[in-house]
């Protein structure tokens, strides 16, 4: 708006709905953060920092203190920005949704949620009340890596991921999801896939970081080309594969 | 007897501070006037278009708008404005003036240029009424890159054939017969780009026209207001008593605010006459992009010829400047790339041509540094080259090229900006590059250090760069130094300040002068109805020439107390002494009178004073150096790059300088990390980019990428003095130093850190950054 | 136009607002607190930052009718006057952590908030909560002492 490229006739501020605000962790697996909580909140809220380390690792990666303290989760879920961070967390969590308007609630899975640049399977008429993500389970590590040109901009590549060991110490599931790496946040299925079973060796950790290559498409920009973009997926995914296999092991 | 130096030399915290640390300094934007309208220009959104129209009609209908003006309407007001810097007397030079215009007229040359200007109640309402104008172009073929622009059919002025704007020859010697001698020639393509100064104050104006006073006053974020007062007076057809222009507190300049006559500059003090009432235009971020002055690039093919042992014998320089759309700053800029490339190196012979070309982008003016980066950039990549493939050691052949002290003054033979011979005035380099490699410990870096490290598997290297800097250039300044009866004294001057620390500065000169405390003098920059004279904050000139001034001016009035206290005290001056605001005689206790008492005594309401007395102790001097002061300095850099991400870890940062005598080592410390940021920025982050159509790909502080203070590495500093004997208090300028050596620093630093030589991979050119480096290292192998 | 009650440093202020009015705008221009800078008017280089409900945002990103009802500190809230300084302000002045001194009072909000959430920073903790504060003058070394000093004058 304050570049003129937008000029709605209607604003509604939500800031006021206070019962928006805020982490809800309940007993069970899966914990609830509310669309007006702002990131500021997040980094300050224990349960987010035990049972979300993937938020944890990204949030000092998201502009700066001034901008944390005012962003919502729910502003920027919504606003769905391809290279914003929590889009790509959301999807690697395989967290889901909840859509509110006049007519009633549903709740919508990440990956069905994020349609593209920009866009979102939100109605015109509905808001966005909360986003439920799963705890992060025992035997698990997760990681989050990205390159910007300066710390607090956008992420140049952004690499989450999430690693899940059986108990011989092979990979049980392994999510990796990215930002600014195409349209919408891109969930790397075949590399994930890739892990399944396997042992998380370097071999293995560079097979999956080749799938994830060719599975992203990254739109380039003047602060890089596709091809370099690209090139730092790869290298990213396996930094980040690596820290998170690390960090399963030394779980209990 | 001698004057204290109690002040001079000493880091005395700045007077201003206060004020702005209360949030109650006074910047343009912050002028609130009853009455006021708000301006906002239509610009064009394409680089190169013949105008078909404009309609302003329904903009003027708008609610709260009281009026839209295009070209058409400024009448015979409407002019181009003046070369501020008229072309140094070279021989043979080609030289086409063509400079900007208040509003755009027939054609418009880059995005950006104004065609239409908007009065309203209030910005939002002047914002808003600029989405009614309709304005119809016809584009044109941008002219952006400069090879294409120069034998391409785009003409950027429909009469300038080939976009060339200028085209100098400067030569010393004979490089030919050298070049014949010489054992090896070294040639390669350098590309320096230098981006924008971007101020975090943008530009603003308020004009405001007194019809019962007769009198326009101007507050305006300019580095010279004097010039622009003599200048907008001439213009409107007032005398210069009639208009008073302020720079008040302004939020850095940094170069782009000494260019003058900007369209904005022009159309809003007409306005404001022409409605009677006061008017106000502030730049927003987006308009900074392309309504302030940028510096750009520029290509050079350069050839360096060494005897066998690496001593220069010639360099060979041939370069394309882009100048933008219009050359209202003259050669400035590629006058000092030109010179600047000859740094602190004995260079037999020299021939350097450069071809100034226009282009449908923004005007090129200086900004800090002035052009002089790229020829640093291209002399220190040559070393690099050249002992590279002489296999001498980068630092050990800078040593054997470094003119002995002996030698100064050195005279290069060609001719600087300020028209004068290029001579430098004295300088002793050798012992700057001793303490930085000390400070650096270049020797066990590159003897155990960095080899433990890359066993490691870290990628770290050194770097290592050389410059001069000319500075303090005339024509002249002046200062005014009054004791006021309450026993302050007032120190006035023409130019302006944007962090300097001048009020401090020049409070420190007088202190000692005059025996005051430096909080109880009150310096007063940059308001023409304080002091009438003077020429502007640019070329690292202010302490220099302005510093001088006001010593002199100092001195004088010191005359004139000790005269008229040996009156009042009937005995010699010789046995006086100046301290704590007041005169005493020495050796005489209760014998003593306060300045402010002497003040007044100089100015007596009844009796008859002397012939030939003048009242009031004060005095105005003037102070024009014969030519610019030398500067010089080193830097080095100790750098980790991540070998895949290409990002960088500055480890160590250390600067060398001479800038002759020091006033205030904090604010020159201050001055140093500051350049070195804008020099780390123009390194590796920040790059004007524009497509083909001329279009600025990146015009917000989001994408256009200013360093933070992660990206700024810890400096440590330190100094070596030569005095210059061009000026009395031997200073020479330091606005610039730290700014200039950062992009060969940068990429001979990180050529040695990812092992690039032994992979003939060389980086010749700046900005660099990860995206540049992986095709540079990985893409193109 | 929306009616607002704000209470900006310790004073409550009434007054109607436009809808699309910044609360930039609205310090500098309606309440004449100009000691709020703007830079970018687009959240990126901080000057404008003022400290609503203690912590420290980008007032050129909201809107003057976002602070019906709450509290508001400025750069001209923080010192008794200028010869009784904030310790923040005394040690940017001792340290020189200022030239223009335009991006300094964003900068004197984000730092006194960070002190009074970080009593005892190191360098790289301070690096970090200024990123966010653009400077294009010191580069940033002599405001990086200043908080340190400040932080030890302030811990006494
Ligand atoms: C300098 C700077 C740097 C930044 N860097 C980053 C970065 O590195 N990474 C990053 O991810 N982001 C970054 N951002 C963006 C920042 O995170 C945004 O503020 C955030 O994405 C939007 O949050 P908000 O609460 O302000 O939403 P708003 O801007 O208020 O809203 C965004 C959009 O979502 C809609 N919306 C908001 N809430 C809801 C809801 N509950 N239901 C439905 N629709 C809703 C709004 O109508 C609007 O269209 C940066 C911003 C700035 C200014
Ligand atoms: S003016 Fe608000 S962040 Fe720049
Ligand atoms: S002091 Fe000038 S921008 Fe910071």
């Amino acid at each position: 708006m304050n570049f003129r490229l937008t000029q709605p006739a209607i604003l509604i501020d939500i800031n006021p709905l206070n019962e928006l605000a805020g982490v809800n962790n309940g007993a069970g697996e899966r914990l609830r953060v509310g669309a007006l909580t702002r990131y500021r909140n997040l980094e300050r809220d224990p349960a987010t920092a035990q049972h979300l380390p993937l938020i944890a690792e990204a949030l000092p990666h998201i502009a700066h203190p001034q901008i944390r303290n005012r962003g919502t989760i729910g502003g920027n879920l919504a606003h769905a920005d391809p290279a914003s961070e929590m889009p790509a967390i959301v999807l690697t969590l395989g967290g889901r949704l909840r859509a509110q308007s006049a007519k009633g609630e549903r709740w919508i899975d990440a990956a069905d949620f994020f349609v593209g640049a920009l866009t979102t399977a939100l109605e015109p008429d509905e808001m966005l009340m909360e986003v439920e993500l799963p705890k992060a389970p025992p035997r698990s590590g997760a990681c989050f890596m990205e390159m910007s040109r300066r710390r607090g901009d956008f992420a140049i590549i952004g690499v989450a991921c999430t690693v899940r060991l059986d108990d011989h110490g092979r990979c049980a599931e392994a999510r990796i999801g990215l930002c600014n790496a195409g349209d919408g946040p891109v969930f790397a299925t075949q590399a994930a896939r890739s892990l399944a079973g396997r042992a998380i060796g370097k071999n293995e950790i560079a097979e999956a970081a080749k799938l994830v290559q060719s599975e992203i498409d990254p739109g380039g920009s003047i602060h890089a080309s596709k091809e370099f973009q690209r090139h730092l997926a790869g290298v990213l995914t396996m930094r980040a594969l690596t820290k998170a296999g690390e960090r399963a092991r030394g779980s209990a | 007897m001698n004057v204290a130096t109690r002040n001079f030399g000493a880091p005395i915290r700045r007077n201003e501070d206060p004020r702005l640390l209360c949030g109650q300094a006074l910047f343009v934007d912050d002028v609130e006037l009853p009455g006021m309208l708000y301006a906002a220009f239509l610009r064009s959104n394409v680089a190169h278009a013949r105008i078909r129209s404009i309609d302003v009609a329904a903009a003027r209908a708008r609610d709260g708008v009281v009026a839209v003006y295009t070209a058409e309407d400024l009448g015979a007001y409407w002019a181009p404005g003046p070369l501020l810097v008229p072309p140094p007397p070279i021989e043979g030079i080609t030289f086409n003036q063509r400079t900007q215009v208040p509003l755009a007229k027939h054609k418009v040359r880059h995005v950006g240029e104004p065609l239409a200007v908007v009065l309203a109640q209030s910005r939002y309402l002047a914002e808003d009424a600029l989405n009614d104008i309709a304005v119809e172009l016809d584009p044109l073929p941008a002219v952006v890159d400069l090879e294409k622009a120069l034998t391409g059919d785009a003409r950027v002025h429909d009469d300038v054939r080939g976009n060339i704007a200028a085209r100098v020859r400067q030569s010393r010697g004979d490089y030919a017969a050298a070049r014949s001698r010489a054992k090896h020639v070294i040639a390669r393509r350098f590309l320096y780009d230098h981006g924008a100064s971007q101020p975090i104050e943008t530009r603003g104006i308020v004009a405001n026209w007194d019809a019962r006073a007769n009198q326009l006053t101007i507050w305006d974020t300019t580095q010279a207001p004097v010039f622009l007062r003599n200048g907008l007076a001439g213009m409107l057809g007032l005398s210069e008593r009639q208009v008073r222009v302020i720079a008040p507190f302004v939020g850095g300049g940094f170069g782009p605010k000494i260019m003058l006559f900007y369209p904005e500059e022009v159309v809003i003090p007409w306005a404001a006459r022409r409605h009677n009432r006061p008017i106000k235009w502030i730049e927003d971020r987006l308009e900074h992009f392309f309504a302030t002055t940028h510096e750009r690039g520029q290509t050079h093919d350069a050839e360096i010829a060494l005897d066998a042992d690496g001593r220069i014998l010639g360099v060979k320089d041939v370069f394309l400047h882009d100048t933008g759309a219009y050359n209202p700053y003259g050669l400035t800029v590629p006058i000092n790339s030109q010179c600047t490339l000859l740094g602190p190196y004995v260079i037999p012979s020299y021939d350097s041509t450069f071809t100034a070309v226009f282009t449908t982008k923004p005007i090129v003016t200086p900004y800090r540094g002035a052009g002089r980066q790229h020829g640093v950039f291209v002399i220190e990549r040559l070393m690099d080259v050249a002992a590279h493939e002489l296999k001498i050691d980068r630092v050990e052949i800078r040593r054997r090229n470094l003119i002995p002290p002996d030698a100064f003054p050195y005279n290069n033979e060609i001719i600087y900006q300020d028209f004068a011979p290029l001579a430098y005035d004295s300088g002793n380099y050798e012992p700057i590059l001793d303490k930085a490699l000390k400070m650096i410990g270049y020797e066990t870096f590159i003897a155990e250090e960095q080899k433990k490290l890359r066993a490691q598997g870290r990628h770290v290297g050194v770097g290592v760069a050389c410059y001069v800097e000319g500075t303090g250039i005339g024509p002249y300044e002046g200062a005014k130094v009054q004791v006021q009866a309450n026993g302050k004294v007032s120190v006035a001057t023409g130019i302006g300040t944007q962090g300097q620390g001048h009020f401090t500065s020049f409070a420190q000169i007088v202190a000692d002068q005059l025996g005051v405390d430096v909080p109880d003098i009150d310096v007063v920059t940059g308001d023409t109805d304080q002091f009438y004279w003077g020429a502007g904050t640019f070329a690292s000139r202010g302490a220099v020439v302005a510093g001088n001034a006001v010593n002199e001016a100092a001195k004088a009035v010191r005359q004139k107390i000790l005269k008229l206290a040996a009156e009042h005290f009937e005995c010699a001056e010789e046995d006086l002494e100046i301290g704590n605001g007041e005169v005493s005689v020495v050796g005489v206790p209760g014998q003593a009178i306060k300045l402010g008492a002497l003040a007044l005594k100089a100015n007596p309401m009844r009796g008859a004073v002397k012939p030939g007395t003048e009242p009031g102790l004060e005095s105005t001097q003037y102070f024009g150096p014969p030519s610019g002061a030398t500067a010089s300095g080193v830097h080095a850099m100790i750098v980790e790059v991540d070998p895949q991400t290409f990002t960088l870890d500055v480890l160590k940062y250390v600067v060398v300088h001479d800038c002759g005598t020091v006033i205030n080592p904090l604010i020159l410390a201050g001055q140093i990390h500051g350049g070195v940021a804008q020099g780390v920025g123009n390194a590796f982050y920040e790059q004007l980019v524009f497509d083909d159509d001329g279009q600025l790909l990146n015009a917000s502080l989001a994408d256009y990428l200013l360093p933070t203070a992660l990206e700024v590495p810890h400096m440590d500093i330190a100094h070596t003095v030569t005095v210059s004997p061009l000026n009395p208090l031997g200073i020479k300028g330091a606005g610039e130093a730290g700014a200039i050596p950062v992009g060969p620093l940068f990429a001979q630093a990180i050529e040695d850190a990812l092992g690039l030589r032994d992979r003939n991979v060389e980086l010749n050119e700046i900005p660099l950054s990860p995206g540049r480096l992986f095709e540079l290292t990985v893409k193109l192998r | 136009m929306h009616p607002i009650t704000v209470t900006v440093n310790g004073t409550k202020y009434e007054r109607q607002v436009e809808d699309r009015l910044l609360l930039s705008d609205f310090l500098r221009h309606d309440l004449l607190l100009a000691g709020t800078h703007v830079g970018c008017e687009h959240g990126v280089c901080g000057a404008c930052t003022v400290i609503f409900d203690g912590a420290p945002v980008r007032s050129c990103l909201m809107f003057a009718a976002q602070t019906d009802g709450h509290r508001i500190e400025t750069v001209e809230g923080l010192a008794v006057d200028r010869d009784h300084l904030h310790p923040l302000q005394q040690a940017m002045r001792d340290c020189h952590g200022l030239q223009c001194g335009y991006c300094t009072p964003g900068i004197l909000m984000t730092m006194k908030v960070f002190l009074e959430e970080t009593p005892n920073p190191d360098e790289a903790q301070i690096r970090e909560a200024l990123s966010g504060n653009l400077c294009r003058c010191t580069g940033y070394q002599h405001i990086v002492e200043a908080v340190k000093l400040a932080a030890e004058r302030m811990r006494k």
